[in-house]
Parts: structure tokens; C-alpha cells; sequence
């Protein structure tokens, strides 16, 4: 305890040999732990990703096998030999949600992998060009970001037909536009650092400086965005499989699975073929912002109450 | 000093702990265990480094913590309530009442979207204890106690619409509308130009003493609180460390880390007392811009749109150090870049070792680059978060000498070794150290270039006291060892005068004066040189009253910079200034002898006076 | 102000040319060309080549478009190559129902979204915060028909009420009696507009709550109310402001996908019978109403986050 009366002369008492150190700025963060949402996140994803791998291994059918060669009718209930039903072709639904996962799973991420090359390239590359060519290409980008996604990926699709490479195009330049503008944002952010400036006034060269100075810190902020990115092609790549303009049948995929099976909606035949598959993109979407939450929660610093 | 009834405390801090809880829910003392009282009509400072808990003891006078922090025990009493137990509607009738806060920044404090007026009195009506009438009524007396310029309108705009300056003392006007038995000030002039503090903490002092609060005064300068303060305490690490009378403290203190504080702080030398270096015989400068014109944009002319700097002439001896000196917007940041390439110049040469290199860093050799080398003020900016401090200073030793392998790490360890860090700081990244360090390894990887010129941007104007004294030290033993030169930019005369063989006085982009340091600290002056000096606080008391006694100052302060086209830029705050001339046409430049040159009309035997 | 509204305006100008010019020349690289569509394969060349002159279809490119352009912004869109309908008048027999849901969407869902996410803001790290932003956080990832299911599972199977998929004609009804009709739909979207809207208002609020100024008016002893209300509210405008803008293009494409699950006639249907049947004609006409409608609302967003701005409404 400490004493001081103000009209007093008050001094600590202290030792001699001790020194002042100056004291340490604010600890460094703790590495990253998933909470429990998180963990419920990493699982959930987890579990799909096995299944997009190996679904076609462990499908008890092939995703246009009948179970039931013999019962031909649709929209048979679950039961052995088909644990999910059956769907409008009186196809296995159970077989198809894996075969389709690796489909919707897979074209999802090569094309956000695809959006992620072109963006970042780009963005990098307008961040550290002149700024005459990087307007040029920031108003282009401007353009393309002004319009609905689905808007363009329906003129795509119109064009030149709808097939897997085409999907995984169309879907990786259109997301390259958002990737663009992030990319380029935290270029420019990065490029007035000091640290930046400094390796220029070093004479360091301009591929020195984009990979040792300015991508190990675009790289963190890119990884929490390619996980909402991935979330927004899912459902693109979805909403046009539902539309009827994405993954052509009889292959499956779990957009166009629902709408191959509106049909038992209305009929009130059963709700499994229409759940099942939205269910599927819905757990997998909403784990992945699960796991992005809690990693963006951790990087920004948590939020309390004051008032 | 008579003894006080206890009816007189306004405030007290007892036994006062206050924890920071983390993310796993463990706590840290920040603040272990603090007494102190304040009286009626008293000044109590707070002084202490950052980390010393002083703001967070500050704002335990309004019962408020920071997000992340708790009250872990003992008793914040304002007029005998403990404000560590009431609750927040509890403590809503004394916050802006009985007790105001004032903020570092005041730029950030005020609402950007609501009129000034409405905030100033906005307390005291919420409150009740006076009805709108009343507190306009109160807030225009304050207004014009504060000397804000048009205090019949300020109230009618918006914060951004006002002067960093005015929105301090508004700021003051906003506590001091509810007239509170308590102010809390937290740093309230740091923010601010030297020239600009002492018009506040003036218009602070006042105020003060005419509405006959108490207060309690944070701040890490010592010699602003010998100016305000009735009474100090020293903290350390959330601890008193010493506390008495200013008088005592100042004069007479004891504890070794308040002498150490004290130490840090550097007088200005008296004339012909600055510090002398070897003379090293007259060959070429190491660095030199001749007739140098420089700012930003490209207007049609191909000069420059807004021009920083005008017809600077600057020359760096082997092994001097030229201290560059101005306020904020002065354009001294903007010198060394040009030094550094990174702003090339719109006319003027600049030459290395005698030779002329290019205006473009891009069109340097890499021999010109290492010749000159940059460090900055933001060792936090300057550092790249994911480097380690092995690759931070290894790189540039591969880059300019080839040294690789265990060749450079032998360097990099001797280069630590100069900047007195140990050896294992290499494998860390640059958050696991603390500000000074990472100033520390700015200038290491300065010196890792082997150069001949380093620039300083006011590396020391982020640190602590201390810490920033200790960097100066270690610039000068560095100085001495390795025969560098140096340009130090900063805005703090008296760290430059400690330091610099040679000082450039900068003004709105023109040299106002230049020369050696004792001839530039010593007459004649170059008024806006005189303005400077005075402008310094000094370590004892009463200083604050005499230098606003002294009429010629205080002209100098109660305008702020103005750029002009035509004639000499400090005319609108000179004391000397003539009409017709200074306003009219460009100062001459003056010659005093010895390479002392001042830019004014006025003769050099006018410009002998006072000072 | 007025200069930075101009400039805004001049972008969004730019915006809608460049807009129109990738969805025309979109359109033209589509195999087969319009003449061969609308004829069919028996069509014999001479036929063809007059049909494609009726058309302009021989003329250059840049006239074609240039052409395109003027007709479009006469009002006229060409005819449906597939039913040589003027698209007009096929827009006309259909714009009520996505116009009325769209509306009711955001005059239910704009509202309500806001009021959650600034009580969210207000109360943040509570029970009540938290669950909200779990729901919403799923409910932004799922897809839109992953919603409308659930609904009609909810809605049709549990509790017995409403139809799974919209059928009937809509005329003679009243407002109300549309909204029931109409009620699975322009629930569905106002979830979808729902998740993002509660999100981002509440991060626009939190995020001025955390200023400095607002820890001021803590200490001054503000009231809590007044704090929100007076303090917060009026620098979050702008940005909700935006917000709301922003969540209502994002409606375009949950429009689409909405009239598509519940089966109902509108202008999305419309669109996708026309990518379906590859008439250009008709995806190039209503392709620009839905992105000038975009762009608008794109235009509007920022234009209110300008008009909020103390310091651009107040110059110096």
C-alpha cells in the first residue's frame, strides 16, 4: 500500500541496484483457439470435405442407379436399400447427395481458388502500378462489380451453354472482381507502410517488395475473406444448378437435386428430396461462416459492454 | 503550508486496485494500491510513462474503466462516495457534474455531427442544474474566458470547422459548463505545437483558478506539470512512486526512478554550451541540396501544386549533425525525403560526397542508396510485422555488402551489439518487443548499411521520456564510434539542441534561420527562432507566467501558421514585423559570420534583442 | 458536396454504359445467330437473310448496339425472339408480382432487420446479441431455397396454412389478401435480406458506439437512450443508409431464385425461360432493367452516405 499525503513528502521505498526498465508494450496475442462454435464449424466442414473426396467410394449406388428396379416409383420413403428415399427418377437420393458433394464441394472451390488467382494478381498488380493504369482497371472492375452476379453468370450460361468448366469460369472471374477490390485495398494499405518505403529507399526490386514485404501481410486477411468467398460461390454455383442453368443432368449436384425434386413439395409426397440437399449446402455454408466468425472474432478483438 | 480540514478533500484515492481481466478470465494488477487525496482549488498531476496506469487512475474519479479493465478493490471517494460500488445510473447524476473529463484528443472527442454548443452544454441541461438559457449564457462567458476568436459564433458550428487548437479549449469549455468540483485532464496538450500549448495550458490555468475547481492533471511531461501543478505524484508500473509538493518533487526528489525521469529531460543549452564534435577538416560535405524547391502534385507548369519547401540550401559535414527544426506542416518530414529520393525535387541539386545525384531514388546506384540511409518515427510501421529482427537486419547487410550465411549473422549480431540489445532478439518478431526496442532496431538496420548520412525523422517523438532520452544517448555514443552523420528532424528544440552541431530553423517551407547550434540558440534571433526558445517550458515554476507576461510571445501564439506567396511567411505572427515590407517582398538573407544566416528584414542589430 | 454528387452521378452514368455494353455484346457471342433462332431450322438462307436486315442484324456491331441503345432508352425492347412478342408487352403481363413482392419485402423486412440489429448494438454480448447473430450468421450463409423449404415444411406441413408452390391468378385481390397470397415468398426474402441487414446495422452501430466521442458522452453522464438515439444514430445513418440500399440489390438475385422455388410468373421467370430458349433479344431487355435498378439502388447508397456526412453537408 501507498501512501500519499499531499502535504507531505512521500517517497517509495525502493532498492538501490533496481531499474526501471521501460515496460513492456501490450502482450502479444494468444494464438488462435476455436471456441465451441468454431469447433462445431471445423467438424461440419470437415465432415463434407471427407465426403466430397470419397463419396463415390462409399455411395452404396451409382448416382444414377435404381434401388429398386422392380418398384418403379417415384418418391419412395426411406428405407433399407435406399436409408433416404428415393427422388423423382426413383433414384437413390442417399448416392446422389455424395456423388453431388464432391461435385458442388469441388467446382465451388476450384473457382474460388480461380477468382483468388485473378483477383490478388490483379489487385496487387493495380496497388503497385501507376495510378493511370490503376484507374483503368478499377473502373472496369467498378463495371463488373455493379452488376447482380446471377445476372451475369445467367448471360454467361446463355452464351456458351452450361458445363463444369464453364461454371468454374464464369464463377472464378466474376468473384475475382470482390477479390480484386480486397486485394487491392490492402495492397494500397500495405504500400504506404513504412516498412514498405523503407525496402523501396533500400532499393529493393518490385518482386522483393510484392512477395517478402507486402504478401505476408496481405496473406492472413485474404485466407478469413477466401472462406466467405468460397460461402458466395457455393451459392451461386447452387442458385444456378436450381435455376436449371448449372450442373446439367443426370450428373447430380445438390443445387440441382433440389429443383429436380420441387415436385414433391407440391404433391406433398415427401419433403426429404427437396431437404436433404438444401440442408446439405446449408450445413456446409453455414459452417464455413461458423469457422470465419470465430477466427475474425478472435483478430478483431472481442466486444464488451460499457454503457 | 497550513494544515486543511478534510471537508476540503474533493477527492481520494484509497488503497485504489484496478485489474485488467482477460480473454481466459485471469486478472493483472494495472493499478496495485493507490492513495492520493485532492483538495478544493488544488492541481494533483499524475506523471508516470505509458504503462504507468495514470489515465486509468484518472478515470477512476468518474467511477469509469476502460473496456477490459475492473475495479479489484479499495475506494475512489469524489465528495465522500465510493465510485468503485455505485452502479452506472448511479453514477450518471455525478458524471458532468460533479465531475468532468477533458481528453487527449479533443479532434476525436467531440461528436462530428452535432453542433459544438449543443455538446458544450449539453451536461449541465441533461443534468438540470441549469436551463438551457443559463448554460448558453455560461458557455459564451467560457468562450470568451478561453479567448476563442468570435466566441459569439464558435458555438454554432461544427467540430471539423474549428482549429485543433480552439478544439482543446472547447473542450475545456465542455467540462467546465456544469461547473464540476472535479476536472480530470488527461494529457490535454500533447497533442499540440509548442507554440499552441502554452496558449491552452494558459487558458487551462485560468480557468481553472477563476472557477475554483480541483483537478487532476495527467501527463507524462515534467515540465508542463512544474507550470499547472500544485502537487505531484509519480507512478511506475500502477505504483506511487513519489509524491509531495511541486517545489519538493522538482528540487528535491529522492526516488531514484523520479530522478531518472527528471534526467531525461534535457534544458536547452545555454549559448556556446552546445555539444562540440571533432571538426574533420574541410573536405566536400557528405550531403548537400543546394537552392532546393520541393511539394506535392503536378500542376500544369510542371511545378508543383502545393509547394513544401522553398529555396532550402543545406549542407552535411562528415560526421556533424544537422538538426532540422519546425512545426507541424513546416515541411521537415518533407526535406528528408527529399534527401532520401523519395521526393524528388522540383529544382535544386542535391550531391553526395560532392557529386550530384539523382533527384530519384530510382535512378540512384545502389552504393548512393547505401550511403544514405532512413529511419522513421513509427518504429511500429517501420518494422514489417513478419520478419524477424534476424531478417529486419539481415537483409540489408546481404543487400549492400553480399555478406550471406554465418558471415551476416555474425553482422547482425554486432549490429544488435551496437544498439544494445542481445543476441536472441534476433529470432523475435517485431511485437514481441517493446517501442524503444523497435526504435532500437530502426536505427540498427540504419547502420547495417554501413552509411555515411542518417536521416532521423523524429525518432524519438513517440517515446516515453525516458526511453526516448536513452535513444539519443545512444545516437550520440553511435555518432562518435561510427563517424556517421546525422539529420535530425524533430519538432522538440531543446532534444535537438542536445544533439545537433548545426540547426536549420524551419518556417512554412523557408529556412527562418540557420547555423551553429549556440549561434542559432543564442542572439540574434530570427524572431520566429525567439518564439521557438521561449515556447520551450521549462523545469520550474512560474515560467508559464512569464513568458505569457512577455507581450511579444504571445503574438507569436495567438495565430497559427499561414502560408503566403509573397513576402516573409511568419509576417502575420511577427512582433517585428513592418508593414509594407515583410508582407510585400521576400526577406533578405543575413549573414551574422561563422555560416550563421537569418532571413528577416529586419538588421541583425535590430534582431540582439530580448529573449 | 454538390461536385462529390455530380462526380457520384457521372460514375453511375459510366456504370450503366459499360453495364449495357457487356450485356449486349454478352449476348452476341452466343452460337447460332438471332434470324436462325427465330426461324428454325427449315428456315431457307434467302428467308434468313431478310430476317436478319428486318432485324439490322447485317449491320456492323457498333451500330447494332448503338441502335440497341436508342431503342432501349425509347422504351422500346425488340421482340421476344421466341414468340415475336414485343418484350414490352410480355414485361407488362408480368412486372406486378416481383414488383409487389419486392416491395412488400422491403417495407416488412427493412424494418424489422433494423430494429434487431440496432437493439443487438445496443445490448452487445448479451444472450439476446448473440443468439440473434448465430441465426443471423447461418441464415446469410444458407441459401435462399434452404429457407423457402423450411417455410413450407413450417408453414404448409406443420401448421397447415398457405400454399408450397403460389398458383392462381392475383387479380381482384386486395393488399392484404395479395400479401397472404404472396406470404411464402416475401417471407423467404425478407430472411434473406434479414441475416445481412441485422449484421451490418449492428456492426455500423457497434462501430460508432466504440468511438471516442460516445466513451465521452458516458462520462458526461449521458443517459443511455440519449447516447443511442442522439449520439450513435446520427453518425450511423449514413452507413445503415447504405446498408439498406446494398441488402435491397441483393434482392435481384433472391427474386429470381424465390419466383423460380414457389413457381409463380414474374419478370425473374421471365429471364430464365429466356436463357432457356437462348432469346438474346429478350435477356438483353431485361437484363439492363434489372442492373439499372441495381445501379440505382448502388447510386442511392452512396449519395445517402454522403448526405449524412456532417463534415461534406458543412464545409469549412
Amino acid at each position: 500500500m501507498t501512501k500519499a499525503n499531499n502535504t507531505e513528502h512521500y517517497v517509495a521505498p525502493y532498492d538501490a541496484g533496481v531499474s526501471f526498465d521501460e515496460l513492456p508494450d501490450s502482450a502479444p496475442s494468444s494464438p488462435y483457439r476455436p471456441s465451441w462454435t468454431g469447433w462445431l464449424g471445423i467438424a461440419v466442414v470437415g465432415f463434407w470435405v471427407f465426403i466430397a473426396i470419397f463419396g463415390p467410394w462409399l455411395a452404396p449406388l451409382g448416382e444414377n442407379d435404381l434401388p429398386f428396379p422392380d418398384d418403379y416409383s417415384e418418391f419412395q420413403v426411406p428405407r433399407p436399400g435406399a436409408w433416404l428415399g428415393t427422388d423423382v427418377d426413383d433414384r437413390d437420393i442417399l448416392s446422389r447427395l455424395m456423388y453431388g458433394a464432391g461435385r458442388t464441394i469441388g467446382i465451388s472451390f476450384t473457382a474460388t481458388v480461380l477468382a483468388y488467382f485473378i483477383g490478388v494478381v490483379m489487385g496487387i498488380g493495380a496497388a503497385i502500378s501507376t495510378p493511370r493504369v490503376d484507374m483503368v482497371i478499377s473502373r472496369i472492375n467498378d463495371a463488373f462489380l455493379s452488376l447482380p452476379t446471377i445476372m451475369l453468370g445467367l448471360v454467361v450460361v446463355a452464351a456458351v451453354g452450361s458445363s463444369i468448366p464453364v461454371l468454374i469460369v464464369t464463377a472464378g472471374v466474376i468473384y475475382a472482381t470482390v477479390v480484386f477490390r480486397l486485394a487491392r485495398a490492402l495492397g494500397q494499405e500495405i504500400m504506404v507502410m513504412d516498412f514498405v518505403e523503407a525496402a523501396r529507399v533500400r532499393g529493393e526490386g518490385r518482386w522483393w517488395i510484392i512477395t517478402r514485404e507486402i504478401w505476408p501481410n496481405a496473406a492472413m486477411p485474404l485466407m478469413t475473406d477466401f472462406g466467405l468467398r468460397l460461402i458466395y460461390v457455393i451459392l451461386f454455383i447452387s442458385s444456378l444448378s436450381f435455376l436449371g442453368l448449372g450442373v446439367q443432368p443426370p450428373q447430380a449436384d445438390w443445387g440441382s437435386m433440389v429443383r429436380e425434386n420441387l415436385g414433391a413439395l407440391s404433391y406433398g409426397a415427401s419433403v426429404i428430396p427437396v431437404l436433404a440437399p438444401a440442408l446439405s449446402i446449408a450445413t456446409l455454408t453455414v459452417a464455413i461462416n461458423l469457422i470465419v466468425d470465430d477466427v475474425s472474432a478472435h483478430s478483431g478483438g472481442k466486444l464488451s459492454k460499457r454503457l | 503550508m497550513a494544515r486543511k480540514h478534510d471537508d476540503d478533500v474533493i477527492f481520494e484515492a484509497r488503497d485504489l486496485k484496478i485489474h485488467a481481466v482477460r480473454d481466459d478470465g485471469s486478472e493483472l494488477p494495472i493499478v496495485k494500491g493507490v492513495d492520493f487525496k485532492v483538495r478544493r482549488g488544488e492541481v494533483v498531476a499524475l506523471i508516470g510513462e505509458s504503462g504507468s496506469g495514470k489515465t486509468t487512475i484518472s478515470l477512476s474519479a468518474l467511477g469509469y474503466c476502460k473496456p477490459g479493465l475492473k475495479f479489484a478493490g479499495g475506494e475512489a471517494r469524489l465528495l465522500g462516495q465510493d465510485l468503485t460500488k455505485m452502479s452506472t445510473e448511479e453514477l450518471r447524476p455525478v458524471r458532468g457534474e460533479r465531475v468532468a473529463y477533458l481528453a487527449q484528443s479533443a479532434a476525436a472527442t467531440f461528436n462530428p455531427s452535432i453542433l459544438i454548443n449543443e455538446q458544450v452544454t449539453e451536461a449541465p441541461i441533461l443534468h438540470g442544474s441549469k436551463t438551457k438559457e443559463e448554460a448558453d449564457a455560461k458557455a459564451l462567458s467560457l468562450y470568451h474566458a478561453l479567448e476563442l476568436p468570435n466566441p459569439d459564433t464558435i458555438g454554432q458550428r461544427y467540430p471539423h470547422q474549428v482549429s485543433g487548437g480552439q478544439l482543446q479549449r472547447l473542450m475545456a469549455a465542455m467540462a467546465l459548463c456544469g461547473d464540476p468540483d472535479l476536472l480530470v485532464l488527461d494529457e490535454p496538450t500533447t497533442a499540440l505545437d509548442v507554440t499552441t500549448q502554452i496558449e491552452v495550458l494558459k487558458a487551462f490555468k485560468e480557468v481553472i483558478k477563476k472557477e475554483g475547481a480541483a483537478a487532476i492533471y495527467v501527463t507524462h511531461d515534467l515540465a508542463v506539470v512544474a507550470q499547472v501543478a500544485d502537487h505531484i505524484v509519480v507512478l511506475y508500473n500502477g505504483e506511487i512512486k513519489e509524491a509531495g509538493p511541486v517545489e519538493t518533487i522538482i528540487n528535491k526528489s529522492e526516488h531514484p526512478y523520479t530522478k531518472r525521469l527528471m534526467g531525461a529531460i534535457k534544458p536547452l543549452p545555454e549559448a556556446g554550451l552546445g555539444e562540440d564534435t571533432e571538426d574533420l577538416g574541410r573536405e566536400s560535405p557528405a550531403l548537400e541540396v543546394k537552392a532546393l524547391d520541393a511539394g506535392y502534385g503536378k500542376g500544369a507548369d510542371g511545378k508543383p501544386t502545393t509547394m513544401v519547401l522553398r529555396d532550402v540550401n543545406v549542407a552535411i559535414e562528415r560526421g556533424k549533425t544537422v538538426g532540422v527544426i519546425g512545426e507541424s506542416g513546416c515541411g521537415k518530414s518533407t526535406l528528408a525525403r527529399v534527401f532520401a529520393g523519395l521526393l524528388p525535387p522540383s529544382a535544386g541539386d542535391i550531391s553526395l560526397d560532392g557529386d550530384l545525384i539523382a533527384p530519384d531514388l530510382r535512378n540512384r546506384s545502389r552504393e548512393e542508396l547505401r550511403k544514405v540511409q532512413f529511419v522513421y518515427q513509427m518504429a511500429d510501421t517501420a518494422l514489417n510485422p513478419r520478419h524477424r529482427i534476424k531478417d529486419i537486419l539481415g537483409r540489408p547487410v546481404e543487400f549492400y555488402s553480399g555478406l550471406t550465411g554465418a558471415a551476416k549473422m555474425e553482422r547482425v549480431y554486432e549490429l544488435l551489439d551496437m544498439v544494445e540489445l542481445p543476441k536472441p532478439f534476433a529470432e523475435r518478431l517485431p511485437h514481441e518487443l517493446s517501442g524503444g526496442q523497435k526504435q532500437r532496431i530502426n536505427l540498427a538496420r540504419a547502420l547495417a548499411a554501413n552509411p555515411e548520412v542518417v536521416l532521423c525523422d523524429e525518432v524519438t517523438s513517440a517515446l516515453d521520456t525516458i526511453v526516448g532520452a536513452n535513444v539519443i544517448e545512444l545516437l550520440k555514443s553511435l555518432r562518435r564510434d561510427t563517424g556517421v552523420s546525422f539529420v535530425f528532424i524533430s519538432h522538440d528544440l531543446s532534444t535537438v539542441a542536445s544533439f545537433a552541431d548545426e540547426i536549420v530553423v524551419l518556417y512554412a517551407g523557408r529556412v527562418a534561420e540557420q547555423g551553429p547550434t549556440d549561434k542559432v540558440l543564442s542572439p540574434p534571433y530570427h524572431p520566429y527562432t525567439r518564439l521557438l526558445i521561449s515556447s520551450v517550458p521549462e523545469m520550474r515554476t512560474g515560467w508559464l507566467e512569464e513568458t505569457i507576461a512577455d507581450k511579444a510571445t504571445l503574438t507569436g501564439m495567438a495565430s497559427g501558421v499561414e502560408l503566403t506567396d509573397t513576402g516573409c511567411p511568419f509576417f502575420a505572427r511577427c512582433p517585428m514585423a513592418i508593414e509594407g515590407t515583410c508582407d510585400k517582398i521576400e526577406p533578405p538573407r543575413r549573414n551574422d559570420g561563422a555560416k550563421h544566416i537569418i532571413e528577416c528584414h529586419r538588421e541583425i542589430d535590430e534582431l540582439m534583442g530580448g529573449g | 458536396m454538390t461536385t462529390l454528387i455530380l462526380k457520384r452521378l457521372g460514375i453511375g452514368l459510366v456504370t450503366v454504359l459499360a453495364v449495357s455494353l457487356i450485356i449486349f455484346f454478352g449476348t452476341k457471342i452466343l452460337p447460332g445467330d438471332a434470324a436462325q433462332i427465330r426461324l428454325g431450322q427449315s428456315a431457307t438462307p434467302e428467308n434468313v437473310a431478310a430476317f436478319r436486315a428486318r432485324l439490322g442484324l447485317d449491320q456492323p456491331y457498333i451500330v447494332q448496339y448503338l441502335v440497341w441503345l436508342k431503342n432501349f432508352m425509347s422504351g422500346d425492347l425488340g421482340a421476344s425472339l421466341a414468340s415475336d412478342v414485343p418484350i414490352t408487352n410480355l414485361i407488362a403481363d408480368r412486372y406486378q408480382n416481383t414488383v409487389f413482392v419486392s416491395f412488400a419485402t422491403a417495407i416488412i423486412g427493412v424494418p424489422i432487420s433494423l430494429a434487431l440489429g440496432i437493439l443487438a448494438a445496443m445490448y452487445p454480448g448479451t444472450l439476446y446479441d448473440r443468439t440473434l447473430t448465430l441465426v443471423s450468421v447461418s441464415l446469410v450463409a444458407a441459401p435462399e431455397f434452404f429457407t423457402a423449404t423450411l417455410l413450407v415444411l413450417l408453414f404448409v406441413f406443420a401448421l397447415g396454412v398457405g400454399n408450397a408452390i403460389v398458383v392462381g391468378s392475383t387479380e381482384g385481390k386486395g393488399f392484404f389478401e395479395l400479401i397472404a397470397h404472396f406470404a411464402l415468398p416475401i417471407t423467404t426474402l425478407c430472411f434473406v435480406i434479414a441475416s445481412q441487414l441485422i449484421r451490418m446495422s449492428r456492426a455500423a452501430v457497434l462501430n460508432v458506439m466504440s468511438s471516442p466521442y460516445i466513451e465521452m458522452a458516458i462520462l458526461k453522464g449521458v443517459p443511455r437512450g440519449r447516447i443511442i438515439f442522439r449520439h450513435a444514430l446520427l453518425n450511423a445513418i449514413g452507413p445503415i443508409v447504405n446498408v439498406v440500399a446494398l441488402n435491397l440489390a441483393y434482392l435481384v438475385t433472391g427474386v429470381i431464385v424465390v419466383e423460380v422455388y414457389f413457381g409463380y410468373n414474374g419478370l425473374a421467370t421471365l429471364i430464365v425461360q429466356g436463357v432457356q430458349t437462348r432469346d438474346y433479344i429478350l435477356i438483353q431487355g431485361l437484363g439492363m432493367i434489372f442492373c439499372l435498378t441495381y445501379v440505382i439502388l448502388m447510386l442511392i447508397a452512396d449519395i445517402a452516405a454522403y448526405a449524412s456526412n456532417a463534415r461534406l453537408r458543412h464545409p469549412k
